[in-house]
């Protein structure tokens, strides 16, 4: 036991006397956590369109006036050529064109079917889908006040099914609710999983492992010592993390306080100890680090925090019981927004918990005491 | 120059020498490119709703076939009070209820007009709000399909034409960001540890006191890193258009050249990155750890950049992925010729020269005990 608290502390003393090093761990996560979490905003607020009228007349100019006075819609310009809409798109000036043919007021008035065209950019197919949407709704708001109050025909009674949404644990679908506890996982598993990955293959490649190895030091002592250092400076980021998401951007703690951290203190070992079984396989610090970048970025990516993990296809929600992010991710929006208990996270802490013995098991494998 | 040349040869060396990480370095855009085609497409499917259906009448009924016959929702389960809704969003088993009222055929039958509640589990409002929209889009087809619209007048026909990728395939999105992100990361790291290495090891020492110019190591560090990166572009872009069918519309040439400004680009930020740090931890602790988010997050890949706040759009602008990705989908979808991307052309090359400057000056010929 004393040998494991002088390790400790020796590995204290480095990350403290390493004045480059200090405040990276520290600084860096905390901004990219209040810089990111802006970034996320999947609503529309300003779809660029522009418009090429070949009917300019009234009607028309009533229809466009309706996407001017949308809060969704940016004018771009009014173009007058077919030429013109293609530059428009191509540029990237406009990611929707609305062309109105000619004689549109006329059918209107005559109760013929008129066609307007969308021409819309289609290259970030979601957003290409949700533009399509919001301005075919325009248009038929448009088209639906036509009956009263335009053509002057007879009040039509409004027949149809209303739709209410009811939003729960966010009413007012904030996104930054929403990404607070995502880019916090992120960042802790990060912190944790880089700096153990290094340190270690770090001795290697300075040749100071041979004199730990050479100590009667055991294994695992030794792997608790390195260990014990980054799992505290990563729930100490953890709390650190959620404070400031709660006084910056508001973010509910409805469930126990308790329950997350006792989670995050099963989690961390999973991230710490695939950082100890990369680092142990590795033989200098290059490896290491590119073996890290690719699971890290692989991991973040199909972590459910981009897209729902249900509509990836069966064998990638496979691949994810390898990816400890994908534990944490829905538990501690669980927790923090829905007050979910221990029962509703349990699951997830059990398969947490196996895979971080697992991980640690197979690292104090791969470490030996012989170089 | 003839220093020099042995000077790159033993670069290329150091290269070669170490197979472990030649591999990773190649299965990476691979694997990588793999996975993200098939996982992170941007495709709305299988999402799970419970359905609290208060009347279990023709139109109910219909409206339900149509939304889990779509494709986009998994029937979980019927609910019968408000209460378990909770205890099910709180378990994470699904997503959204759908709630009809009773008498809801009737309803609509009789008085023309009838209620439907959708209530969803905001905790991730994104994806709630995605839920609204296609269920809403599902209800107002079935309600012109069976109903009517209940307005005698003349039909309003919308064509909708999608240009650059007819078929809304989230490839077309998603090829050009993770080319711009792997080998943005990629290549910083191998020239950010490349210089840090040789300090901790302490052949720094020897190169400095060689006849080499600190512009000569700098270039002599970048240049074979530029073949590495090249032929990692050209795989991941054979992938792109081999395996997920991207097109190359515009000019082939232009699209190397401009792949080619972009891998020197992020060889000379990793060699920024180094002179700036003091060992390969360091070095490495920046590239990856500070560009990888940064890069996911502001580059426009997955976020679009108009939605954010102005300050982060301004953050965007010093973010290079940003700028390579529009260049890229403009040449590849767009089929554009350098008159559109010029001016992305040129922020590149500025950051580059930026970066190779600064990297000589900031270039120690001393080290410093």
């Amino acid at each position: 036991m004393r040998t494991l608290l002088f390790l400790i502390q020796k590995e204290f003393i480095q990350i403290a006397r390493n004045k480059t090093m200090l405040p990276l761990i520290f600084i860096m996560p905390i901004v990219q956590l209040v810089i990111l979490v802006y970034a996320a905003d999947l609503n529309m607020k300003s779809i660029e369109y522009s418009v090429f009228d070949l009917d300019a007349s009234h009607a028309s100019r009533e229809l466009l006036s309706h996407y001017d006075s949308s809060p969704f819609f940016d004018t771009q310009e009014q173009l007058f050529s077919d030429e013109d809409m293609e530059h428009s798109l191509k540029s990237g000036e406009a990611d929707i064109v609305i062309k109105i043919p000619k004689g549109f007021e006329k059918s209107l008035m005559n109760n013929e079917s008129v066609e307007v065209q969308f021409l819309v950019d289609g290259i970030n197919n979601a957003a290409a889908v949700i533009t399509t949407a919001y301005a075919q709704n325009i248009l038929l708001k448009y088209h639906n006040n036509l009956g009263s109050s335009w053509l002057n025909l007879q009040e039509v009674q409004a027949k149809g099914i209303e739709i209410k949404s009811r939003h729960w644990f966010n009413p007012e679908l904030d996104f930054k609710v929403y990404m607070v506890p995502g880019i916090l996982v992120l960042l802790v598993s990060m912190i944790g999983w880089i700096l153990t990955a290094l340190n270690i293959v770090r001795e290697k490649e300075i040749g100071t492992i041979e004199q730990i190895n050479v100590t009667p030091v055991r294994k695992y002592q030794f792997l608790l010592g390195k260990l014990a250092p980054f799992w505290l400076i990563a729930m100490f980021e953890l709390a650190f993390g959620l404070l400031l998401g709660r006084i910056l951007f508001g973010v509910p703690i409805i469930g126990s306080v308790g329950l997350l951290f006792l989670f995050t203190a099963v989690y961390m070992l999973a991230p710490l100890g695939i950082g100890l079984l990369f680092s142990s396989l590795s033989n200098n610090q290059q490896q290491v680090m590119f073996l890290t970048f690719f699971f890290n970025l692989t991991f973040i990516m199909m972590s459910g925090l981009f897209t729902p993990v249900e509509s990836m296809p069966n064998w990638a929600q496979y691949v994810n019981y390898l990816n400890p992010l994908a534990y944490f991710m829905p538990v501690i929006r669980m927790v923090l927004l829905k007050g979910s208990d221990f029962l509703d996270v349990l699951p997830n802490l059990i398969g947490i918990a196996i895979y971080s013995v697992v991980v640690l098991y197979l690292a104090s494998l791969a470490y030996r005491k012989r170089v | 120059m003839r220093s020099f040349t042995s000077f790159v040869i033993k670069e290329f060396h150091h290269i070669f020498r170490d197979r472990k990480t030649l591999i990773v370095l190649f299965g990476i855009p691979v694997v990588q490119i793999l996975i993200f085609g098939y996982v992170i497409t941007n495709n709305f499917k299988d999402i799970g709703i419970a359905v609290m259906d208060q009347s279990n009448d023709i139109h109910s009924k219909g409206i339900q076939s149509k939304v889990f016959s779509s494709g986009y929702f998994i029937y979980k389960g019927a609910i019968r009070s408000e209460k378990e809704i909770e205890s099910k969003f709180q378990r994470g088993d699904i997503r959204a209820v759908l709630v009809f009222p009773s008498k809801f055929t009737s309803d609509i039958e009789g008085s023309g007009s009838s209620e439907i509640q959708i209530i969803t589990d905001a905790s991730d409002p994104n994806l709630a709000n995605t839920v609204v929209n296609y269920l809403s889009g599902i209800v107002r087809q079935y309600q012109v399909q069976k109903l009517g619209n209940g307005l005698q007048k003349s039909m309003m026909v919308v064509e909708t034409r999608m240009l650059f990728n007819e078929s809304l395939k989230g490839a077309y999105m998603f090829v050009p960001g993770t080319m711009a992100l792997i080998l943005l990361l990629i290549c910083a790291l191998l020239t950010s540890i490349s210089v840090a290495r040789e300090k901790e090891l302490g052949t720094m020492e020897v190169l400095l006191v060689s006849p080499l110019r600190p512009a000569q190591i700098i270039l002599g560090k970048v240049m074979p890193y530029v073949g590495l990166g090249f032929i990692n572009a050209i795989v991941i872009l054979l992938m792109g258009t081999l395996v997920f069918q991207l097109p190359i519309s515009g000019s082939l040439i232009l699209l190397m050249a401009e792949l080619l400004l972009y891998i020197v680009l992020s060889l000379s930020l990793g060699i920024f990155i180094s002179t700036m740090a003091p060992n390969q931890q360091v070095a490495m602790f920046i590239s990856l750890f500070a560009l990888m988010l940064p890069a996911v997050l502001l580059s426009g890949f997955i976020y679009p950049i108009e939605n954010m706040p102005l300050v982060l759009q301004w953050l965007s602008y010093i973010i290079p992925p940003r700028w390579f990705i529009i260049i890229v989908k403009d040449i590849m979808l767009k089929g554009n010729g350098l008159e559109y991307i010029w001016d992305e052309t040129l922020i590149l090359t500025g950051m580059t020269v930026i970066f190779i400057i600064a990297s000589i000056r900031k270039f120690k010929i001393r080290l410093e005990g």
